[in-house]
């Protein structure tokens, strides 16, 4: 049934008793076309464009929790297009143009908010590498607007403008950028898969990779056998354990990256702001709460849990940008695995086994690439080559040599 | 997480870094026939679930290089030795 203003009316006078769920909960069939490992955003969206795009439906998604249970539900929900490089920047704006036609394509509430992504800087060298950012945007088509110290005041006279060591003097904004209802994303590309025909399988782990001859026969789950003509990873900051039963090793290391969000306060911070010294990124909910974020912890981690260290260090960089949140209390704190690459770039790409894809590396920019990220994939499995927008996120790339390093920092994954 | 330095004794986390997997052994060759190992050494990780030894540097306080040997699922530490006495071990094949 489509979601419409009717459906709704008509719904609210039985008084809400009767809608139908918004997927179905399907006993695995013994072969599918294509199953997808991994039921969060990029899976889900990745069985949603095969279905849509494709014409492929006879696909699995399994899950080992429940839908959603990973970094599409633990994000700070923000998108933008804001790259330098150019193996970044038409991939993530192809992903922002699918975010700013999303709700009517799945018929969904997602909540996308184009509030602005606002990017402090406080020198003249940062002020130039902005610029040289903002320009290359613009070369893409991407929109960008350099702001003087008095344009970011009108946006958000809350800011520290007179620190003394770091006074802002302005700001890169792109303001087709902003914020989604991330679970929604995945509610809706899940019913919008469903629908179509594809099965989306929850609390089923894959447990091993059958291939034979170098080809791959299917998966060794939870709940038995699975075959399969074609398999794509979307584990993310699993990948590493799932690709290993295939016996692969991957330029990936798994980190914990924390999130917090505050108590509800009055409509106060009108768009996402980044700082420009400390790693600290805010915005505020529609309930009210200011989600914000950080830096990684720093290292390795499979927890879905972080330290204190960081928790004061991100608190510290967000009083510092805003002194008002000084007074605000934090409602809950929380982490997630993030898949960080050895460029900081992800790799959405076949592998050397025959009917093996894989979707990794998003570091902590996930979110934002969903639907770009799924898109790209289902046109990778479905045609068994690239997009040119993903052509550039190859596997082999870092023994080629054409690392995508917007941070130029290396093969050093905790300070990505 | 607390770290047993060898020198300082139970220090916070936050005084130190982290590098990564220890048990890795830098390639001894620039033979370009052997840019494989390099590859492996540089870009691949094990990245495993569980028992992980790495190198901490412990740059807010003595700065010695340790290895830690920590649970990545739990963050538990078990054990904290010097990087010297690691690499000694190493060589004598007991790690």
């Amino acid at each position: 049934m489509r979601y419409s203003v009717f459906s709704l009316l008509k719904n609210s006078l039985s008084g809400h008793r009767n809608w139908a769920p918004a997927w179905r909960e399907p006993t695995p069939k013994k072969e599918y076309d294509v199953i997808i490992v991994g039921g969060g955003g990029h899976g889900l969206s990745t069985a949603y464009y095969l279905a849509k795009e494709h014409g492929i439906t006879n696909v699995a998604v399994l899950e080992k929790g429940w839908l959603g249970s990973g970094n599409i539900g633990r994000n700070t929900t923000i998108i933008r297009s804001n790259y330098l490089l150019l193996g970044n920047n038409p991939f993530y704006e192809w992903s922002l143009k699918l975010w700013e036609g999303l709700e009517q394509d799945f018929n969904f509430n997602a909540m996308v908010s184009q509030r602005g992504v606002l990017n402090l800087f406080h020198s003249d060298p940062q002020r130039d590498a902005y610029a040289r950012r903002g320009n290359a945007m613009r070369l893409d088509g991407v929109d960008s607007e350099l702001l003087d110290r008095e344009a970011v005041r009108e946006i958000a006279p809350f800011l520290s403008f007179d620190n003394a060591r770091f006074p802002i003097q302005g700001g890169l904004l792109q303001r087709r950028g902003g914020t989604v209802r991330h679970d929604a994303v995945a509610w809706g590309y899940a019913r919008g898969a469903d629908s179509r025909g594809v099965d989306i399988i929850q609390n089923c782990e894959v447990t091993g990779i059958r291939i034979e001859n170098g080809k791959v026969k299917g998966v060794e789950t939870s709940k038995g056998y699975i075959g399969c003509k074609k398999l794509g990873l979307a584990a993310a900051g699993n990948t590493s354990e799932v690709a290993a039963m295939a016996g692969m090793k991957l330029p990936i290391e798994s980190h914990v990256l924390q999130a917090f969000v505050s108590e509800g306060l009055k409509p106060y911070i009108d768009n996402v702001i980044t700082y420009g010294v400390g790693h600290f990124y805010v915005s505020q909910s529609d309930k009210g709460g200011l989600v914000f974020g950080g830096d990684l912890d720093g290292y390795n981690s499979y927890a879905r849990r972080g330290n204190m260290p960081t928790v004061e260090h991100v608190i510290e960089a967000g009083v510092a940008m805003i002194p008002g949140l000084a007074r605000i209390r934090v409602l809950r704190s929380w982490g997630g695995i993030m898949d960080m690459s050895m460029d900081g770039s992800p790799i959405i790409d076949k592998t050397h086994i025959d009917g093996l894809y894989l979707n990794c590396g998003w570091c902590y920019g996930g979110f934002k690439a969903t639907p770009a990220s799924g898109w790209c994939f289902a046109h990778t499995i479905a045609r068994n080559e690239a997009h040119k927008l993903n052509a550039p996120y190859r596997l082999d790339r870092f023994e080629r040599g054409y690392m995508i390093d917007e941070k130029g920092v290396g093969a050093t994954p905790n300070l990505h | 997480m607390l770290i047993n330095c060898p020198y300082c004794g139970p220090r916070p986390s936050e005084e130190f870094t982290q590098l990564g997997d220890a048990t890795v052994q830098r390639p001894a060759s620039n033979d370009p026939k052997t840019m494989d190992q390099w590859f492996d050494y540089v870009y691949l990780r094990d990245n495993p679930k569980g028992r992980f030894k790495e190198y901490w540097h412990h740059g807010g306080g003595c700065r010695s290089w340790l290895v830690v040997e920590r649970d990545t699922q739990t963050h538990e530490i078990f054990g904290v030795t010097t990087a010297r006495d690691f690499a000694q071990d190493q060589k004598k094949g007991k790690v």
